[in-house]
C-alpha cells in the first residue's frame, strides 16, 4: 500500500495552515497530504482543530496563513463553490440539509447547469443511479424532514457524489449510526476509494480509525502530532499521540450492593413535540447503587424518557414513581423535591443560562432555601461562598464566580451542571449524554463522578450513544427503539453486536442467545 | 344583493387589491430569503410620493412607476445593509424604516410640488382604466377583471410568474433554501448575502410599486398617509398566504373584498358594525398562525421560513 500511494501525485497538499478564532488558535502551522484512493483518518480530541482544518479545505473558513495545492497546483478555496469546482466536498457533523425541500431539491441546490427551469425528474433519476452504485438507497422525492438520520446522511453523501467530487470529507459520520449502519458506510467508502476517490474521516473514535482507514493524521491542540500508516500503529499509540499522555481505558468499578427501589416507570406513553408517539409503553425500575444504561440511536425516545421523569414532558398514559412520590405529570419542582437530579443533553438550553454567571447557575437549584436565601431575599455572601466551594471541589476553571457561563469551555460548562446537580440533595440522577463532545480528560472525570454516585447509593439513569461507555459503567442496559424497550439485560451479558441489532429494532424481548443464533444463520 | 352590487364589489376589490398584492408578493420574497421587513408601510409611502411627484413633473406616469420602484429598492437597500451586513435586529430596523418613510414622505409631499411647494391637492397624469375590447363585455367578471388600469393588468401576469419562479426554477430553489437553512445553502455554493440583499431590495421595490399604484391609479394624487396601513396588511397577508404568492391572491381578495363590502353595506344600511368587518381579516390571520405554529407537520411544509429574522455569518461558530 505504502509504495503504491507514494508513487502517485498527492491529491491535496496543505502547507503551514493556521487559523485563528477570537481567543482560540484552532490550527497552527498544519501540514497535511492526501493521496487518491486512500481513506485518511483525521484523529483528535474535541477542540483539536479537526473540523476547522477540514472547513478550510471545504471553502467555508479562510485560513490566516498557509497554502493549499490540488494535484500539485496552488488553489484558492475562498468559498464552498470554489471547493466543489476543484473537486472537494464535505459532509458536516451537523447536516447541511434544507428540511422542507425534497432529496432531489437538496441535491441539486446551488448547482449551475445553465438552465433556469428545474428538471427534478432528471435529478431524481441520477440520484437513483448513484444510489444503486454506492448502496445509498433513498427516495429522491421525499422531503428531507421525513427521513431518518441515517437516510439524511446518505443524502449528504449523494450531494457530493452528484457533483463528482474526488475528495470526500466526513465529519464524525458514525456518531448518528448504529454499528451495522456504520459498517455499511464503511463499504460505501471503500467503493469510492476503489474508484480512486480520496476520503477524509474526521473522528475521535480509535476503533473506527483502525477499522476503516489507510493512514492517520493525529491533531493535538491545533497541530499535527503524528502521521502514520494505520497498519503500522496501535490504538494505544494513537491514544497517546491524541491526548499527549497515557490513557487508561479501564475505570475502577466496584461491586455495590443494590438497595431499595428508587425509580419506577409503568407502561409510560408520551408524545413528542410533533404529536407523534415518543414513548410507547416503557416500564423500568432502578434501585439504589445501580446504573441503568439506555442504549439507542439518537431520536428513539431518549430525550422524552428523561423529560417525563423530570416533569418537562406530559405523560399520556402510565405512571412514574420516584421513591414514594408519584411524579406523573407533576411540575419539575415536584420531581426535584422527590430527589431527581438531571444532567440534560442540551447543556446551554436546558442545563444552564448562558448569560448568567457561574454563581447564578450553580445556585439555581438551592436558592429557595437557607443558607442561600431566607425564602424571599438572596444572600449574596452565602451564594458567592457556595459558588467558590463548588468551583473548587469540581475544579471548574473560570476566571471568577461572576463570569457568564457562555464564556466557559464545553468541559467546564458540564462541570458547572454536574456540580449543581450532584450537590443538590437527590436519590436519582438522570444523565443524558453526559460525556458527549467532551475531551478525553473531561470524559474520564464525568465517568468517575457517575461511578462515585453509584458507590454513594444513588440510582442512575444513564442515556448515552457511546456503547463503550454504557458497557463500562452500567449494571444493566435497556435498548430503546422507537419509544419501546427492546430488552433489558445485565451489562456483563451484552455485546456490541447484539446491542446494535436491537438498536436497529430487529428484535423484542431479552432472548439474547436466540437472537445471536438467528443472526449467525443469516 | 343584486347583480350590479356584486359586480361593483368585485371591481372595487380588485382595484384596491393591486397595491396590496404587489407589496405582499414583495414581502413574501424578502421573507423567503430569511429577512423580515416591517418597513413595508414606509416603503409604500415613499413609492407613492416619489411616483406621483415624478409623474407630475415629467408628465409621464410610467416614469413615476419606475422612480417609485427605485425609491422602494433604495429603502430596501437600507434595510438590507442594517440587517444583513450590520446584523441589526430586523424588527427594529423595519419599524425604524416605517417611521422614517412616514416622516420623509410627508416632508417630500410638502416640498416636491411646483416651486418647492406642496403636492397635496394637485392633479397629475395617472393610469386610467382601459376596458379590453370583447373581454370586458363578459357577464359578471368582464367589468371587474377587464376594465382596469395597466398596473392591475400587469399583476395578472406577475402572480403566476412569481409563483413559477419560486417553485420551479433554479434561482427560486436557491431563494427557498437561503431562508430555511442559510448555512446549508452556503455550503452548497449559494451566495446567501448577495441573494438576501437582492430580495430585500426587490421586496422594497415592489412595495414602492404598490405605493405608486395608490397615487397614480387607485386614488390619483398625493395625500399624507395615502397607504392608510396597507403596508401592515401586507405583512399580515404574507402570513395568511403561508409565504406562497398564489395564495396571496386569495388573501388579497378576502382583505380587499371585506373592505369593499363594508363601504357598500354602510350605504345599504346594515346592523353589522363596519369595525367588526374590518377586524375579520386580522382574526383570520391569527387563526392561520395558530394552525400553522400549532402543528409541526404543517409548519414544516407550509410554515414560516425557518431562518426568518436570523442574520447569517459564515465563520460564526455555533455552540
Amino acid at each position: 500500500m505504502e509504495h503504491q500511494l507514494r508513487r502517485e501525485t498527492p491529491l491535496v497538499e496543505m502547507q503551514g495552515v493556521s487559523k485563528r478564532f477570537p481567543g482560540v488558535l484552532a490550527n497552527q502551522n498544519v501540514d497535511l497530504v492526501l493521496f487518491p484512493g486512500e481513506i485518511h483518518a483525521l484523529l483528535g480530541e474535541n477542540g483539536a482543530g479537526k473540523s476547522t482544518l477540514m472547513n478550510i479545505l471545504a471553502g467555508l473558513y479562510h485560513p490566516d496563513e498557509g497554502t493549499i495545492r490540488w494535484r500539485g497546483k496552488g488553489v484558492e478555496l475562498d468559498s464552498p463553490r470554489a471547493a466543489f469546482e476543484v473537486g472537494i466536498g464535505m459532509v458536516h457533523q451537523h447536516f447541511m440539509l434544507v428540511q422542507p425541500l425534497t432529496v432531489a431539491e437538496n441535491v441539486t441546490l446551488g448547482l449551475n447547469d445553465g438552465r433556469m427551469i428545474l428538471d427534478l425528474e432528471a435529478v431524481a433519476e441520477r440520484i437513483q443511479l448513484l444510489g444503486r452504485r454506492y448502496k445509498l438507497r433513498v427516495d429522491p422525492n421525499r422531503p428531507v424532514w421525513q427521513l431518518s438520520v441515517g437516510e439524511q446522511q446518505r443524502v449528504e453523501i449523494l450531494k457530493l457524489l452528484y457533483r463528482d467530487v474526488e475528495l470526500l470529507i466526513l465529519d464524525e459520520p458514525t456518531a448518528v449510526l448504529t454499528p451495522q449502519e456504520a459498517e455499511e458506510l464503511g463499504e460505501t467508502l471503500r467503493q469510492m476509494t476503489a474508484e480512486g476517490k480520496a476520503v477524509v474521516l474526521i473522528t475521535h473514535k480509535l476503533d473506527e480509525v483502525m477499522r476503516f482507514s489507510d493512514r492517520v493524521t493525529v491533531l493535538r491542540d491545533g497541530r499535527v502530532a503524528s502521521v502514520v500508516e494505520t497498519s503500522q500503529t496501535t490504538k494505544a499509540e494513537l491514544a497517546h499521540e491524541m491526548v499527549g499522555r497515557e490513557v487508561l481505558f479501564r475505570l475502577e468499578r466496584e461491586e455495590v450492593q443494590t438497595g431499595s427501589l428508587i425509580l419506577s416507570l409503568r407502561n409510560v406513553h408520551a408524545l413528542n413535540k410533533k404529536g407523534l408517539p415518543a414513548l410507547q409503553g416503557v416500564s423500568l425500575d432502578i434501585r439504589r447503587g445501580e446504573i441503568l444504561g439506555i442504549a439507542g440511536v439518537a431520536g428513539n425516545g431518549q430525550q422524552s424518557l428523561a423529560e417525563v421523569i423530570t416533569g418537562l414532558r406530559t405523560v399520556s398514559e402510565g405512571q412514574i414513581w420516584v421513591g414514594a412520590t408519584e411524579v406523573t405529570n407533576q411540575p419539575p419542582l415536584t420531581a426535584i423535591e422527590a430527589g431527581v437530579s438531571y444532567i440534560p443533553a442540551d447543556r446551554m438550553g436546558t442545563g444552564a443560562v448562558g448569560t448568567l454567571s457561574v454563581a447564578d447557575n450553580l445556585m439555581m437549584k438551592s436558592y429557595r432555601r437557607p443558607p442561600l436565601s431566607n425564602g424571599q431575599l438572596l444572600s449574596f455572601d452565602a451564594i458567592r461562598g457556595y459558588a467558590r466551594y463548588l468551583m473548587e471541589s469540581f475544579r471548574i476553571a473560570a476566571p471568577s464566580p461572576e463570569t457568564p457561563v457562555r464564556l466557559l469551555s464545553g468541559g467546564n460548562l458540564q462541570k458547572v451542571i454536574l456540580a449543581r446537580e450532584l450537590d443538590a440533595e437527590h436519590s436519582l440522577l438522570i444523565a443524558a449524554y453526559p460525556s458527549r463532545g467532551l475531551d478525553v480528560g473531561a470524559t474520564e472525570m464525568v465517568r468517575r463522578h457517575l461511578l462515585a454516585q453509584r458507590r454513594a447509593g444513588k440510582a442512575i439513569l444513564l442515556i448515552s450513544e457511546e456503547l463503550d461507555e454504557l458497557l463500562t459503567l452500567s449494571d444493566r442496559i435497556a435498548v430503546l427503539y422507537e419509544g419501546r424497550i427492546m430488552g433489558i439485560f445485565p451489562a456483563a451479558e451484552a455485546n456490541i453486536e447484539t446491542l446494535g441489532l436491537m438498536m436497529a429494532g430487529e428484535a423484542i424481548g431479552n432472548q439474547i442467545d436466540s437472537l445471536v443464533k438467528s443472526n449467525q444463520q443469516n | 344583493m343584486d347583480f350590479a352590487l356584486l359586480i361593483s364589489i368585485l371591481a372595487a376589490t380588485i382595484r384596491a387589491g393591486t397595491s396590496l398584492l404587489y407589496a405582499t408578493i414583495g414581502e413574501i420574497y424578502t421573507e423567503r430569503a430569511g429577512v423580515l421587513n416591517l418597513g413595508i408601510e414606509g416603503m409604500m409611502l415613499m413609492g407613492a410620493v416619489t411616483g406621483f411627484a415624478t409623474a407630475y413633473h415629467s408628465g409621464n406616469a410610467l416614469l413615476g412607476v419606475v422612480v417609485a420602484f427605485m425609491a422602494g429598492a433604495g429603502m430596501g437597500l437600507i434595510h438590507a445593509f442594517l440587517s444583513i451586513t450590520l446584523r441589526a435586529d430586523q424588527v427594529v430596523s423595519g419599524l425604524a424604516l416605517t417611521i422614517f418613510g412616514v416622516g420623509l414622505s410627508s416632508f417630500l409631499g410638502q416640498r416636491l410640488g411646483p416651486g418647492g411647494g406642496a403636492l397635496v391637492g394637485l392633479q397629475g397624469p395617472h393610469f386610467s382604466r382601459i376596458p379590453i375590447p370583447g373581454l370586458s363585455e363578459l357577464p359578471l367578471i368582464g367589468d371587474p377583471l377587464f376594465n382596469q388600469d395597466l398596473l392591475t393588468y400587469a399583476i395578472y401576469f406577475f402572480v403566476p410568474l412569481a409563483t413559477f419562479y419560486l417553485y420551479r426554477t433554479r434561482p427560486g430553489l436557491n431563494l427557498r433554501a437561503i431562508g430555511e437553512a442559510p448555512r446549508a445553502a452556503d455550503a452548497m455554493g449559494v451566495n446567501v448575502t448577495r441573494l438576501r440583499y437582492l430580495y430585500t431590495m426587490l421586496g422594497g421595490a415592489l412595495a414602492g410599486l404598490g405605493g405608486a399604484h395608490l397615487s397614480l391609479a387607485y386614488t390619483p394624487g398625493w395625500t399624507e398617509n395615502i397607504t392608510g396601513g396597507r403596508g401592515w396588511i401586507a405583512v399580515a397577508l404574507v402570513i395568511f398566504s403561508l409565504w406562497n404568492p398564489a395564495r396571496a391572491v386569495l388573501g388579497v381578495l378576502l382583505f380587499g373584498g371585506i373592505n369593499a363590502i363594508q363601504f357598500r353595506m354602510q350605504a345599504v344600511g346594515t346592523t353589522i358594525p363596519p369595525q367588526f368587518l374590518n377586524l375579520l381579516p386580522y382574526l383570520l390571520t391569527i387563526i392561520v398562525m395558530i394552525a400553522v405554529t400549532g402543528y409541526e407537520k404543517l409548519s414544516r411544509s407550509v410554515g414560516a421560513p425557518a431562518a426568518l429574522g436570523q442574520p447569517y455569518h459564515r465563520e460564526e461558530r455555533g455552540l
